[in-house]
């Protein structure tokens, strides 16, 4: 600890709050949680209605798992399974992955972790929710009203031209919600920028922050480009204006490139959080700063860069140029090698550490794997010649959920258990909840492997039937087995993640005795997050694990697990005693 | 980390038009400052998209086109870009009054920028008013007068005038919030609420916002008027 | 892999072996990486797991040697991939000179197939082995994307502009065809079959329009049924012990047993071949097997057909020497349609032959007007 100069003024933080009164219970009102301007309310309002849309988006996949068991299908007709593996896409990619970690996490940890009292935008935050709501309605509206049967990629001229479902109402939906994300973009620049607290300089940052900033950044030029793209689609559906129409001379190609250019860096907003919420999991459960920090931290706004410059990777066969095919491969592998470092750095900063296997670090843990797999597997589809055969085949599906799921919905679950005794004041089981993240590893990799297997023996996506092709049905079967196993295996976080809201212990202000300016406040927050504004001195993941260690051997010998509250704490130790 | 808390705090001369998040009146305007730039930084991604596809036609049907845009009102559209640019003049005239904290001249300054504003919206009524009599927006009865064509293929003309009709109504649709965004400072102003009175950045906020959709004009403009010969 | 578990595409064209090699290299690097890692942490995670007795003193936070080792180790590898996925990619996109044109239309959903001699297909594509054919492809509605997996070859088929691909195939077989491109309702069943021939298998094939041998008339069919079920045996060229010749019956009256008559219409001889036992002709005995159920009506409508002409020399029973229907075909093929080829051999068999039966004729068919013409010149 650094010396502190002698100021009558100053005054040290207590770890434990002066009041009992925190964000959740200052205001039980339904007009204090709808009108709210605080961002931790907000991430609560994002984590349950996301929560509801992910669940909404897994039965979709239930079901399209389920057919698949069978060349020919059971229960659905061929328009029907088209619907459901749209409204799978839409629902996962606009109304979950592109919003649940940077909106729920990122909200609610970003003021605190750069010791603010809110977003620099209360309000537009607020307005952030009320159109990714409405944006929900609408998508949800359009679901019900019959779905639509483009896919989530929505190309012309199927979708402008001679689809016959809700095409418009779900795009509408999807506009509008892209301004959601946008605003929230708006939020975490403007935010990181002028809202750190003094002594918070840019190195000091935690690399959440970094990631979250990274992707403020590619929301901002992105979301931009694909919100007038699709209302584009509006536009020749609704108003006869024709701008990607073939048959009057325009170019259905040309919806492709404004789509994939926001499309690819969409992956990058899914995926960033993701990465930050990795390093900090690895940080404070390895107990030892992050190896390479600068360079995870230049690697974050590198990708969000570069990932603006390889959207012909979608498009290697559908009638670009061999020069910009070459072009966009060069780019893609180069954008591969940050990705790489991350996980290398990751990696090394386990090496003398002081390693606790608790259930975000599983997460953690799992996520190194099944990212290294998904992101590998990229190179195979950025790599032009194998692309030729391997694009539009189930290898890309599998891909993509491999970085996906495995990525981002991994690094979700583990930021969630990480945070969720900060956010909600409660522990939850940690026995059966590190059972759990195993079964995620598992019951993820029995789903999507053999999906590489038959993407590759050249099973096309979205497919219904497949009956020209019964050699497929094997690893069909094996994948659907395997979702079970992956549905039961988020099915149970739900419920005990809710349960423990009643009946989970009481959480301390630093359960994980981890480092962050989070950390330093009561678990929950108060609404105004700090009781004083805090001067930061210290560098970020200021651990040492050599220290740690001598306190790990006497902490053992009492056998007091050091992840209870302070209370609880010394009720066990008097238990001991006795 | 050791963090020492420091004794900022609120309650010692703070402005009222301090919001709560922020420790000082400096970090508040440079916050909305950069918030603003980084949304217009999106319209400018909006916008560039449509730009690019109109570039990308342009460039293929090069003569259609140049026919095509014969059908516009060159001297409409000069009007219209008069106009816009003097209600920029006026908005940042009402900026420069906020700043001074001079009500009259703040509202009078916005008064003429709603009547330029309002102004371009009626010369565009009259506009697209000519070309659907001319039968000139896309759909079935598209060139069904061929004489307003100006000897354009009936189907690039058509791409021309669907991003005609999206480009310039999407502008109008901007210039439209635009109005009433500025109907609002205008009633914030007229009843001295502090928000606006202490503090000059909403109404440079909204002038920001006004410069940019004159800035889209300026580019529409010769785009879609001032065609060369190809 | 096991032959009946296949985990692996069949290997049909000339891209499939060097997509593989790019392919499987791809793979090794991804499983040592992967290992790699896993090793790594898995090493580090027991290690240095709380309460472990590991040194974990001067722990290291950067080390620009081996954060500079690991990024430009794997960009190097990177590159080397990018370079041999770009070369593949390049001969994919470059079709030899020398290479066939094919057209392919993509629609809702269904593909067209037209060959540059005018044979088309639906939903199939007929190739030889060792060819390298160029598909100059178009849609006519949405984007669909025309897929071989087997030759390790996809294309998207657009809209408003023709896309090209070209292969050789290798390997003789049946490969799948898919279209891979979302394209609506039916876009997993717009598929087919790739068949890649023997070359002299699809000269025929291209040669007799698209099928393996040349399409044959009603009355060759008729015939080759005829003999296939062995009716000549009985049904000679004259009346014998067995059976009645059949040799101009068509039109006649026929006398059965127990002195009622018939004649010799197309009910007639329907009932006749499946029920033979109800129209006995006098002075025959019930011998004759009992075809109902046997054949289907388009094989009595085929031997139907022969009868009205047996015995003339365009539906005579064929012998060496005397120009069949087929032979005639075979001297005019590659350069005419079937249907042409048959109308020369009509005008052919106006030059009558010997062993002839000159009999009368009545019927819908030209054949049996020229013949009937003939017939009336020759008494």
């Amino acid at each position: 600890m650094s010396a502190i100069p002698a100021d009558p003024n100053v005054t040290a933080v207590s770890a434990t709050p002066r009041t009992e009164t925190n964000y959740l219970n200052a205001d039980w009102s339904i007009k204090s949680w709808l009108l709210t301007g605080d961002h931790k309310r907000i991430a609560i309002l994002y984590l349950v209605s996301v929560s509801f849309f992910f669940f909404l988006g897994s039965i979709a996949a239930g079901l399209i798992r389920y057919e698949l068991t069978a060349p020919a299908g059971f229960i659905l007709e061929s328009e029907t399974y088209n619907k459901v593996f749209s409204a799978h896409g839409i629902i996962m990619v606009f109304l979950f992955l592109i919003v649940a970690i940077p909106a729920i996490l990122g909200n609610f940890l970003l003021p605190l972790m750069i010791g603010a009292r809110d977003m620099a935008f209360p309000r537009l935050n607020l307005l952030s929710w009320y159109l990714f709501m409405i944006g929900g309605a609408c998508i949800m509206g359009g679901m019900i009203n019959g779905g639509v049967d483009s896919g989530w990629t929505f190309y012309v001229p199927y979708s402008s031209m001679y689809a016959n479902s809700n095409v418009t109402m779900v795009l509408t939906g999807i506009f509008i919600a892209g301004f959601s994300s946008i605003t929230t973009g708006i939020n975490f620049i403007v935010t990181t920028h002028k809202m750190r607290a003094p002594g918070m300089t840019w190195f000091r940052l935690p690399l959440m922050v970094w990631a979250l900033y990274a992707t403020g950044v590619v929301i901002i030029l992105g979301t931009p480009v694909v919100a007038v793209t699709l209302l584009c689609i509006i536009f020749e559906r609704v108003f006869h204006l024709p701008i990607f129409s073939a048959e009057l001379g325009g170019d259905p190609v040309l919806f492709q490139h404004l789509f994939w250019f926001y499309s690819h860096p969409a992956v990058y907003i899914m995926i960033l959080p993701a990465f930050g919420v990795q390093s900090e999991l690895i940080a404070n459960f390895a107990r030892k700063r992050v190896f390479g920090y600068h360079l995870i931290a230049f690697s974050s706004l590198a990708i969000a860069g570069l990932g603006f410059l390889v959207w012909g990777h979608h498009m290697f066969i559908s009638s670009e140029s061999m020069y910009q095919g070459v072009v966009f491969s060069l780019i893609s592998f180069l954008v591969a090698i940050p990705s790489a470092i991350k996980v290398f750095n990751w990696t090394a900063t386990l090496y003398k550490g002081n390693i606790r296997l608790q259930t975000p670090m599983i997460y953690a843990l799992g996520f190194i794997g099944l990212f290294t797999i998904g992101g590998l597997t990229g190179l195979f589809l950025g790599c032009l010649g194998t692309d030729v055969h391997l694009t539009n085949t189930y290898f890309i599906v599998a891909h993509f959920h491999y970085v996906m799921v495995g990525g981002a919905v991994t690094a979700f679950l583990g930021g969630l258990h990480y945070w969720w005794p900060k956010m909600t004041g409660r522990l939850y089981p940690e026995s059966i909840a590190k059972w759990n993240a195993v079964l995620v590893f598992i019951g993820f990799n029995l789903t999507f492997f053999p999906q590489f297997i038959v993407g590759f023996m050249g099973m096309p996506r979205r497919y219904h039937y497949y009956y020209f092709a019964p050699e497929f049905q094997p690893y069909h079967i094996m994948s659907t087995l395997g979702s079970s196993v992956l549905a039961l295996s988020f099915i149970i976080p739900g419920l005990y993640l809710t349960r423990s809201l009643s009946k989970g212990a009481k959480a301390s202000a630093n359960p994980w005795g981890a480092h962050g300016l989070e950390w330093e406040t009561s678990s929950p927050p108060p609404t105004s997050n700090f009781d004083q504004i805090p001067v930061v001195l210290d560098e970020v993941y200021d651990f040492d694990p050599v220290t740690e260690h001598e306190q790990d051997k006497a902490a053992q010998a009492l056998e007091v697990p050091s992840y209870l509250s302070n209370e609880a704490k010394s009720a066990e130790s008097e238990k001991e005693k006795r | 980390m050791a963090a020492i808390a420091s004794d900022h705090g609120h309650g010692h001369g703070h402005d009222e038009a301090l919001h709560h998040q922020f420790e000082n009146m400096e970090q508040q305007n440079d916050s909305y400052i950069v918030g603003m730039w980084t949304f217009l930084v999106t319209e400018v991604m909006f916008f560039g998209a449509l730009f690019l596809i109109y570039t990308l036609y342009r460039s293929m049907y090069q003569m259609d086109w140049y026919l095509a845009h014969e059908a516009l009102n060159v001297q409409m559209g000069m009007v219209n870009t008069f106009v816009l640019l003097f209600s920029s003049f006026t908005v940042a005239m009402a900026v420069r009054y906020a700043q001074l904290q001079k009500k009259w001249g703040v509202l009078s300054m916005l008064a003429i920028t709603q009547v330029c504003a309002g102004a371009f919206m009626v010369v565009k009524y009259f506009e697209y008013q000519e070309k659907f009599g001319h039968h000139l927006y896309p759909g079935p009865g598209f060139g069904s007068h061929p004489e307003y064509l100006h000897g354009a293929t009936p189907n690039f003309a058509q791409l021309y005038f669907g991003l005609y009709f999206g480009m310039t109504g999407l502008h109008g649709l901007h210039v439209l919030v635009g109005m009433i965004v500025i109907g609002y400072l205008m009633a914030k102003w007229w009843r001295n609420s502090p928000m606006v009175t202490k503090d000059y950045i909403p109404t440079e906020l909204v002038g920001l916002y006004w410069h940019f959709v004159d800035l889209v004009w300026i580019f529409l403009f010769p785009l879609m008027y001032l065609m060369p010969k190809p | 892999m096991f032959s009946n578990f296949p985990a692996t595409p069949p290997q049909a064209s000339s891209f499939s072996r060097e997509h593989d090699l790019i392919f499987y290299a791809l793979l090794a690097l991804t499983i040592i990486f992967t290992v790699m890692v896993g090793i790594g942490v898995i090493y580090f995670v027991i290690k240095y797991k709380r309460g472990s007795d590991a040194d974990r003193s001067r722990p290291i936070y950067e080390d620009a040697r081996l954060e500079t080792a690991w990024s430009v180790i794997p960009l190097i590898l990177a590159l080397i991939m990018f370079y041999f996925g770009t070369k593949l990619f390049i001969t994919m996109r470059v079709p030899p000179a020398d290479a066939q044109e094919i057209f392919v239309i993509g629609k809702q959903w269904m593909w067209h197939v037209q060959h540059s001699n005018g044979v088309r297909e639906n939903n199939t594509l007929h190739v030889p082995a060792g060819k390298p054919f160029k598909l100059t492809m178009i849609s006519q509605d949405v984007i669909h994307a025309f897929y071989i997996p087997a030759f390790r070859a996809q294309m998207h088929v657009v809209p408003g502009r023709y896309t090209t691909m070209w292969f050789t195939p290798t390997q003789p077989g049946k490969y799948h065809l898919f279209c891979s491109m979302y394209c609506g309702t039916q876009h997993s069943e717009m598929g087919g079959t790739v068949v890649v021939m023997e070359p002299r298998e699809w000269a025929n094939w291209i040669e007799n329009g698209g099928q393996s041998q040349a399409s044959l008339t009603l009355e060759q069919s008729g015939e080759r049924l005829y003999k296939q079920l062995a009716c000549n045996n009985c049904h000679g060229a004259e009346d014998n012990m067995r059976a009645p010749s059949l040799y101009g019956i068509w039109g006649k009256k026929r006398t059965l047993t127990g002195g009622r008559t018939a004649i010799a219409d197309q009910s007639y001889l329907r009932e006749s071949i499946l029920r033979p036992h109800n129209k006995i002709t006098n002075g025959y005995s019930n011998t004759m097997p009992v075809y109902d159920g046997q054949i289907n009506e388009e094989d009595v409508l085929k031997l139907m057909a022969y009868i009205k002409v047996i015995g003339s020399s365009v539906g005579g029973p064929s012998s060496s020497g005397t120009d069949t229907a087929a032979a005639v075909l075979n001297k005019t093929k590659g350069t005419m349609s079937p249907f042409a080829a048959n109308a020369i051999q009509y005008q052919n068999s106006s030059m009558r032959r010997v062993d002839s039966t000159p009999t009368t004729r009545s019927g819908e068919l030209a054949v049996n007007a020229i013949a009937a013409q003939q017939e009336a010149k020759g008494n």
